[in-house]
């Protein structure tokens, strides 16, 4: 099947404004601004099943709703904070196919009477957004920008807004603090960015991979949208495969399709004769799943959409898939995974900016071999307690490969303490 | 010279992006702004920008030292920053920035003797399937180098001895 997402994989040129409107580019855009009502827009995204993309799963059409009517003026912010380790599919997106996601920008905020919509990158993607910057002037020069669009009475600009290094910012509330002006830390919630957000006003934020399928669920219709995936977890998704695998890379499929058809068949399994001991497939965010002889075939047919992932004892995320051969120790794992949690804690909360510092500490401590059994249970114990105490869903995350390792692969940390 | 005497254009068009009494939203390209010419952020131009937007100097500050991409301090011209988070890890990461310090005769953090080149590690930078991989930071240019050997990125530092622009490949 051509690519619906990464159609410049079939179409080089597509992120060249005249490429993309040959090939049907801004026809959902101006449909949806001269026939459709925002109602009627928010409706067909909710009736295609649409979830976020960017790692919560949170339906699309659902999250447009909640914004109230008749508050002027509202905003809509792309998510293109792109952090989590092993996820690189909002990239390629934006680098090959950059007028079908500003297409979605443009059609949420039409939905949500939005005048303005902002896209937040993060700060390593300054050449991406110097891309975007020239799309966006395209945009406006041909007017699929600016006043009165299309002769009616709506309007627009989008603009960009680049970070400058923090995985934080990726947490919507820290990403609009970030626009703001300031340090990248979560807000308290409630109320929520649909009610009080960018400036105080009324927000949607989407990732980019989901603002990317709009356009065509405005084309083809809800209904064409959900002949593809699951029942739950309708549609296509970019996976990002990567560690050691033999063709790392993006790849779209219909969510459900199975860890093995994007490892072996796609990612050409692993390298050396080697054998897959664990899979994270929500970037280091993950529980990593066990992968032995005896959970191979079952791992391996597990459909990849966001209820299934859950039933194997993990999340589908933004569906970064970290393989992870038998020739790694998961105390160096998850010492990674530390490093990459402290050095990126906000600082705001309690739990996590001190939980992450400690369980670094016994990571390390384990992981250089002078730790005793007692510490991998304080560790254990430390990742516990941070688990659901935190501001924001970062402390959380920081656990979960902690607390699935030392559960799953006991063998590991055994052999690396000291009597 | 100040910043408002040296970028009068840059400064108006960032002002453009936000609402007109939003200007505090200005503060982090403002900030890219006054790193372009020495690669960091002078005091001056901290002081520059929290009087442009009405802000303490403290809150500019806290905003430099939140952000990793913003610096304090002089360091080489070039910041080589190699991702060694997990996945690129499971690709040679660890090994190649060793070899990298091996190599130029330093240590990761440190900056070779003529001022060329500081090696940093740091996290993920969303190309984990083009490991390893870094970016180059010079003033307020972010560019990134994918699929890289250790032969490879030698010789771009050696051409980047001889003043040629960080674009060769």
């Amino acid at each position: 099947m051509a690519h619906l997402l990464l159609r410049h994989r079939e179409t080089p040129d597509i992120n060249k404004l005249d490429v993309y409107i040959r090939n049907g580019g801004f026809e959902s855009f101006k449909k949806a601004v001269t026939s459709m009502q925002p109602g009627q827009v928010m409706d067909e995204v909710k009736a295609s099943g649409l979830r976020g993309r960017g790692g919560a799963g949170f339906p699309t059409g659902v999250k447009w709703s909640f914004i109230p009517k008749g508050v002027f003026p509202t905003y809509v912010v792309a998510n293109a904070d792109e952090s989590e380790p092993g996820t690189f599919k909002d990239r390629e997106i934006m680098e090959g196919n950059p007028y079908q996601f500003l297409e979605g920008v443009a059609i949420a905020c039409y939905a949500i009477q939005s005048n303005t919509g902002y896209v937040y990158l993060r700060g390593e993607f300054q050449q991406l957004a110097f891309q975007l910057d020239a799309c966006l002037a395209e945009m406006e020069k041909t007017g699929y920008l600016g006043d009165n669009l299309f002769g009616t009475n709506y309007s627009l600009r989008i603009r960009t807004h680049l970070g400058a290094g923090a995985y934080i910012c990726g947490e919507e509330t820290a990403l609009l603090e970030s626009i703001e002006g300031k340090r990248g830390q979560p807000r308290m919630r409630p109320p929520f960015p649909a009610v009080v957000g960018l400036y105080g006003k009324p927000t949607v934020i989407n990732n980019v991979e989901t603002l990317a399928n709009v356009p065509l669920i405005i084309e083809k219709g809800a209904a064409w949208y959900k002949t593809m995936g699951t029942e739950k977890s309708p549609g296509i998704k970019v996976f990002s495969l990567s560690g050691n695998v033999a063709k790392p890379g993006n790849y779209e499929l219909p969510l459900g399709a199975t860890f093995r058809e994007l490892i072996f068949t796609l990612g050409g399994g692993v390298p050396g004769g080697r054998k897959v001991k664990g899979i994270m497939p929500a970037g280091a965010s993950s529980s990593i799943i066990l992968v032995n002889d005896e959970t191979f075939d079952k791992v391996m047919d597990t459909p990849m959409d966001y209820e299934n992932v859950q039933n194997i004892g993990s999340l589908l995320g933004s569906a970064s898939v970290i393989v992870i051969d038998d020739t790694y120790s998961m105390d160096w794992v998850i010492n990674k995974t530390m490093h990459f949690f402290k050095h990126e804690s906000c600082g705001k909360c309690t739990p996590c900016r001190d939980g992450t510092y400690w369980m670094l500490h016994l990571t390390e401590r384990i992981h250089e071999g002078h730790a005793t059994a007692a510490d991998v249970e304080l560790l254990n114990s430390v990742a516990n307690q941070v688990n659901g105490k935190c501001l924001c869903a970062l402390g959380d995350f920081s656990t979960m490969a902690i607390t699935s390792a030392v559960e799953r692969f006991p063998q590991d940390f055994e052999s690396k303490v000291k009597a | 010279m100040s910043m408002a005497e040296k970028y009068p254009k840059e400064i108006e068009a960032i002002y453009a992006k936000y609402p007109a009494d939003k200007k505090r939203s200005a503060v982090m390209p403002l900030l890219y702004l006054a790193q372009r010419e020495e690669g960091y952020i002078t005091k001056e131009s901290m002081a520059e920008i929290a009087a442009m937007l009405d802000l303490e100097v403290t809150e500019v500050a806290s905003i430099v030292g939140f952000y990793t991409l913003y610096h304090d301090e002089k360091a080489g011209k070039y910041r080589m920053q190699v991702c060694t988070d997990l996945p690129c890890a499971l690709r040679g990461a660890d090994k190649f920035i060793e070899s990298l310090c091996g190599n130029l005769g330093i240590k990761v953090g440190e900056t070779t003797p003529d001022g060329l080149v500081t090696l940093e590690g740091v996290m993920c930078l969303a190309a984990c399937d083009k490991a390893p991989m870094f970016q180059l930071q010079a003033g307020d240019q972010v560019t990134y180098y994918e699929n890289m050997t250790v032969d490879r990125t030698m010789e771009l530092i050696d051409a980047l001895k001889k003043g040629a622009s960080r674009e060769v490949k």
